[in-house]
């Protein structure tokens, strides 16, 4: 079988600690949370460290401030796909947790986790012996992206079904580092490069997510995959509408699943502004936000039908947040 | 019948889910060693050179092995002996073994791997049956077989073809494609080997410890007695722990040459590149029928992609012109066969084995004439269901046959005559029928294809079978005939099972053969036990036997352990056997082995589903399916097994394909190597037909195979039901939905598959007398 690499498990009490530790030992040690997309990788030999630096000290509460509300890094996905107050005031967030992988999973992966798990790629998700074969790419070992050969970059896929929502909810990642704490917009996280997919520095630990509930705002995750569990999303749309009676009155669009980051589309967002939610002008919205989405050969299914399928994921979501109703929707897997 | 009938749990289900059955990865003796296999990374190439220096000089490495030190070839079939444990004159596929390592753990042998140098000459690889039916751009794959990649050539004529194509009212073709897929055990293959006074005991994760013990017998070059092979506790096989494996005979060489066990446990990766599982087949037939829908002959042509190698593939091969004619009755057929060589994991025997690709093809086929005549697809099927006692066009002998029946308990029970007619809905329909054992075995010989020995001692009963325990349930059916005959709970019986050296043979766990064949030599023997018990029981009872009860724990006036002190008083030692072999019922051609068996199961199914126009994604309701098995020996098992076959169909149909990008297996993973999970199986509704086969074990037919093949079919069906597109090839992705529904809206035709059939050099077939088609009269003809 697929064996673990040796590694040092360090064991840091504070987040300051495991950023000191990070930064001491640089390249060589990764953090570790639930583990359960890097112990995989470790296996196929993705990443090469010798240490992990356990972040189990973090707490596992969510802080329920009302409109505003930190959820900690620690907290498992399952939790925050449960809690009452998450599905209250952000049910597209818990949508997304809950949408994540499956059960077992969920219950040890985190949601600061899920916010820096890695970008994906079919080319670079598989065991050291079939990247030797397919030969090395530019992500790991070698010097060539094996979906677009021509392209100087790298096209490893953003695959986190929480990061879009967050980041449509203008919520803020909370960062300590050896030198103290800072917070981010959870959009400023993220680079549009499959190898270097986070901004943050590589010493600061995500320590919790600070979400604020806009006034009329409601929000609505739906995530396109093969199967009714397991999968990452192949396509998936996160949005957050502010609605002042039927009208509009902001929205954000984030996808998952078809760009190296969390893909914005401003021109959705904008042209929802001020107008009505009816099903002509959400399915014309989704046209818009379907334009940017640039799926590649590199994830399940073909991605000229993923491409397609961008505008029924994001028209599906914003039906959803704006009639808070499935009604007679397509089944994309069994949710 | 006191347990045979009834839903009892699996002899072995509670140390199955509590943790405590003993896989051969959970054996650990002392000072066991590791071995990592170096595999190829290159789909075709010479070899030029290995150097395991300084993989030699890694501490912590006991032996390093290469295809030099095993270079015996084998192969599951006698005609394709073409398989090397390691191969050091050139590798066919990316996995092909190259050397094996044995270390003290398994870090240090994959680095040890990693440090074996070899040297290759890169051949042009050969990816598709195209590109194999082609002249090669550097060399063949295999030194056999041709022209070109060709492996296996077949062509088989039965009746007058020409002429009752010529008295057709309509004629129509059709082209088809099945895509590969592989077997996805839970288990990956394991074994480990310990190497004892000169003799070699391999525990492993098979379905066919007798043909492991075979293989290693020739591989190793050691007598058969030197060989004991113990299948261990196992996780799962559907043929694809059918083949003896390089991973079995590497482990014994390295355990003869280091003196300590070694285990070599597959990793998934691995696991895809064992494959062998369903060929991709290519299909093309072309049917007559008259004005009432009665078939008037029939040609079918496949195309099998077979891999590197040969395992079963000449068999698979036959079978794909086999099993046609035991649903419908063809007074006339042609068949021919094509299996190419590719440079991929080779392909072999997968539930079904080779008949689930042309059942699709033919059930569809079917629909499609039915429709070009206006005629309803069932009555169409059912107007040409061949009848019970029986011979088909190609000698098969059909006994009970209970296809009318499960078609009526589908239909009634899913409304399928009267559903609901709306664009997005659909429900589609197929029967199959599959093997009770294959009649012939795997290398010629006269013995008998299973026995059982029943040993009685202080009341306990133990019996002994060489029969494989893949989950099936087959030690369950055993426990159950022998503890129904001695009037026992199968609890009461003790299991002594696959050990080459405890237990007399069975064939193995293939063919669904094992309910049928062991069921009935363990009849045999418990009969002859009971007769004992009885006969010594009347004695002292001072009564005709014939006047003796058996039930309940009892045998006659006295407990069973009283009976069986007072038997073995009378007779000595308490041991009975009985053994079964299958009767001579091929036909007088060559190529008749493969495709009879004692008795055909029977399948009808009915799936319901959505198909949404927008997206091309299907999304299935409910699935209604019967199952002629005989008589269900446990009903609850037979259900198990049901559902099990439609999960893997509906794999097939869907989702699982077992697909190459340059060179390489694209997914070699479990988690994009797509198979549903439970949320993706819709509720399945089971009805289990009783026939009562007059050869099989109290009537028992099969269980585990049959039930796979309608459901395919039937799902593509259902799209056409529901969009009015045909796919004529699986899995159904969405994709293939749109751009079948994107031509029909331009106008052409409304289907997605492929769009032809390649020219192949088949010979001219061999013609066939066909037999009297009544049993009696068939019985009677010279054969």
């Amino acid at each position: 079988m697929l064996r673990l690499p040796r590694f040092r498990y360090l064991r840091p009490k504070t987040a300051r600690e495991a950023a000191s530790m990070a930064a001491e030992l640089g390249t060589r040690a990764m953090f570790v949370a639930g583990g359960t997309d890097l112990f995989p990788k470790l296996k196929r030999r993705q990443f090469e460290i010798d240490t992990l630096i356990g972040l189990d000290f973090q707490s596992r509460e969510i802080h329920d401030g009302g409109a505003a509300c930190v959820i900690d890094a620690g907290v498992t996905l399952s939790a925050a796909s449960r809690d009452a107050h998450l599905n209250a005031m952000f049910p597209g967030y818990a949508q997304a947790a809950g949408l994540v992988s499956s059960p077992p999973l969920r219950n040890a992966g985190t949601i600061g986790g899920n916010l820096c798990v890695d970008t994906r790629c079919n080319y670079y998700d598989m065991t050291y012996e079939w990247r030797k074969a397919a030969g090395f790419c530019l992500k790991k070992d070698g010097d060539i992206c094996l979906v677009a050969p021509s392209s100087p970059r790298c096209w490893a896929v953003s695959s986190s079904d929480t990061a879009p929502m967050a980041m449509a909810l203008d919520g803020w990642v909370i960062l300590a580092g050896p030198d103290g704490d800072r917070e981010l917009p959870v959009a400023a996280l993220y680079r549009d490069d499959g190898i270097e997919y986070m901004a943050k520095r590589p010493t600061e630990v995500v320590t919790g997510l600070r979400l604020t509930a806009a006034p009329n705002t409601r929000s609505a995750y739906v995530k396109l995959r093969r199967r009714g569990s397991i999968d990452f999303p192949i396509a998936g749309a996160a949005v957050a509408v502010a609605l002042d009676g039927d009208t509009i009155a902001g929205c954000r669009i984030v996808l998952s699943g078809v760009a190296s980051h969390p893909l914005e589309v401003p021109a959705a967002d904008e042209f929802l502004k001020g107008k009505r939610a009816d099903r002509e002008i959400l399915k014309e919205a989704a046209d818009l936000a379907a334009k940017p989405a640039k799926p590649l050969d590199n994830a399940d299914l073909s991605h000229f039908w993923r491409k397609r399928m961008v505008h029924v994921v994001v028209e599906q979501a914003l039906e959803i947040a704006t009639t808070s109703t499935r009604g007679s929707m397509v089944k994309l897997s069994q949710q | 019948m006191k347990v045979v009938g009834k839903p009892l749990p699996k002899v072995d289900a509670s140390a199955k889910v509590t943790g405590r059955a003993i896989y051969a990865d959970d054996m650990l003796p002392p000072r066991t060693l590791h071995c990592r296999i170096l595999r190829s990374p290159h789909p075709h190439a010479r070899i030029l050179s290995i150097d395991t220096s300084a993989a030699r000089r890694i501490p912590g490495v006991l032996a390093v092995i290469t295809g030099a030190d095993l270079p015996v070839k084998f192969g599951i079939l006698p005609v394709t002996q073409d398989e090397r444990a390691l191969e050091h004159e050139k590798v066919r596929y990316v996995g092909d073994p190259i050397a094996a390592v044995a270390a003290t753990d398994e870090e240090i042998a994959a680095a040890a791997c990693d440090a074996i140098a070899v040297e290759y000459d890169v051949l042009e690889p050969v990816m598709s049956i195209d590109a194999a039916l082609r002249e090669p751009k550097d060399e063949r794959i295999q030194d056999y077989g041709g022209p070109n990649n060709i492996h296996k050539l077949v062509a088989l004529e039965f009746g007058d073809v020409e002429g009752g194509f010529a008295h057709a009212e309509t004629i129509r073709e059709d082209v088809f494609f099945y895509q590969g897929n592989t077997h996805l055990p839970m288990e990956q293959h394991s074994a480990i080997a310990t190497y004892l006074d000169g003799k070699v005991t391999l525990w492993s994760s098979t379905q066919v410890v007798h043909y492991v013990h075979r293989a290693l017998s020739k591989v190793l070059e050691l007598p058969m007695n030197r060989i004991r092979v113990i299948g261990a506790a196992h996780g799962g096989g559907f043929g694809g722990k059918t083949d003896p494996f390089a991973h079995e005979i590497i482990v014994c060489k390295l355990a003869m040459l280091t003196g300590r066990p070694v285990k070599c446990t597959l990793t998934r990766e691995e696991v895809f590149y064992a494959h062998r599982g369903r060929h991709p087949v290519l299909m093309w037939v072309r049917t007559g029928v008259a004005k009432d829908g009665r078939i008037t002959a029939m040609h079918f042509r496949t195309a099998l992609d077979g891999g590197a190698y040969g395992s079963y593939g000449v068999a698979s091969t036959f079978y794909t012109g086999a099993l046609q004619t035991v649903t419908y009755d063809i007074p006339a057929y042609r068949f021919e066969g094509c299996r190419v060589f590719t440079n991929k994991p080779p392909c072999g025997p997968k539930r079904g084995h080779g008949t689930p690709q042309p059942r699709f093809a033919l059930e569809l086929h079917l629909e499609k004439i039915a429709r070009d005549l206006g005629l309803d697809p069932v009555e169409l099927k059912r107007r040409n269901f061949v009848q019970p006692n029986t011979r088909t066009v190609n000698w098969l002998r059909v006994t009970s046959c209970g296809l009318d029946e499960c078609v009526d308990r589908v239909m009634q029970a899913s409304g399928y005559a009267t559903r609901e007619k709306r664009i997005g809905h659909g429900m589609g329909f197929a029967v199959s029928t599959y093997l009770s054992g294959a009649g012939t075995a795997i290398y010629w010989n006269d013995m008998p294809h299973s026995e059982v020995q029943i040993k009685v001692d202080r009341g306990g009963v133990t019996a002994y079978c060489g029969a494989m325990d893949i989950g099936q349930g087959s030690d369950s059916v055993l426990a159950t005939i022998v503890a129904e005959e001695l009037g026992l709970q199968p609890a009461d019986v003790r299991l002594v099972t696959a050990d080459t050296d405890t237990t007399p043979i069975d064939l193995g766990s293939y063919s669904s053969r094992v309910t049928f064949m062991a069921g009935n030599a363990a009849v045999e023997a418990a009969r002859k036990m009971r007769a004992m018990l009885v006969e010594a029981t009347a004695a002292k009872m001072g009564c005709e036997a014939s006047a003796v009860e058996v039930g309940d724990g009892r045998i006659g006036d006295f407990s069973f352990e009283e009976a069986s002190v007072l038997a073995e008083a009378r007779f000595g030692t308490l041991t009975s056997a009985g053994s079964y072999t299958p009767p001579r019922i091929a036909g007088p051609y060559k190529g008749s082995g493969v495709g009879p068996s004692p008795a055909y199961s029977y399948s009808a199914c009915v799936v319901d589903l959505d198909a949404d126009e927008r997206t091309g994604l299907v999304s299935v309701n409910k699935i209604w399916i019967a199952h002629d098995v005989g008589r269900a020996i446990n009903p609850l098992l037979v259900e198990g097994q049901v559902e099990g076959s439609v999960y893997m169909g509906l794999g097939e149909a869907l989702m699982e394909e077992q697909t190459f990008r340059k060179g390489l297996h694209k997914w070699p993973s479990m988690l994009e190597y797509k198979s549903p999970t439970f949320l993706d199986m819709p509720e399945v509704q089971t009805f289990i037909v009783e026939t009562v086969d007059p050869e099989g074990p109290y009537g028992a037919k099969e269980a585990g195979q049959g039930p796979l093949l309608p459901v395919p079919p039937a799902l593509c069906s259902a799209v056409y039901d529901a969009l009015g597109v045909w796919i004529d090839e699986i899995p159904v992705t969405p994709e293939k939905v749109l751009e079948a529904l994107r031509r029909k809206s331009k106008g052409e035709p409304a289907r997605y598959g492929p769009p032809m059939f390649p020219p192949i050099p088949y010979p001219p077939p061999i013609k066939v007398e066909p037999p009297p088609k009544d049993l009696d009269h068939a019985s009677a003809a010279a054969i």
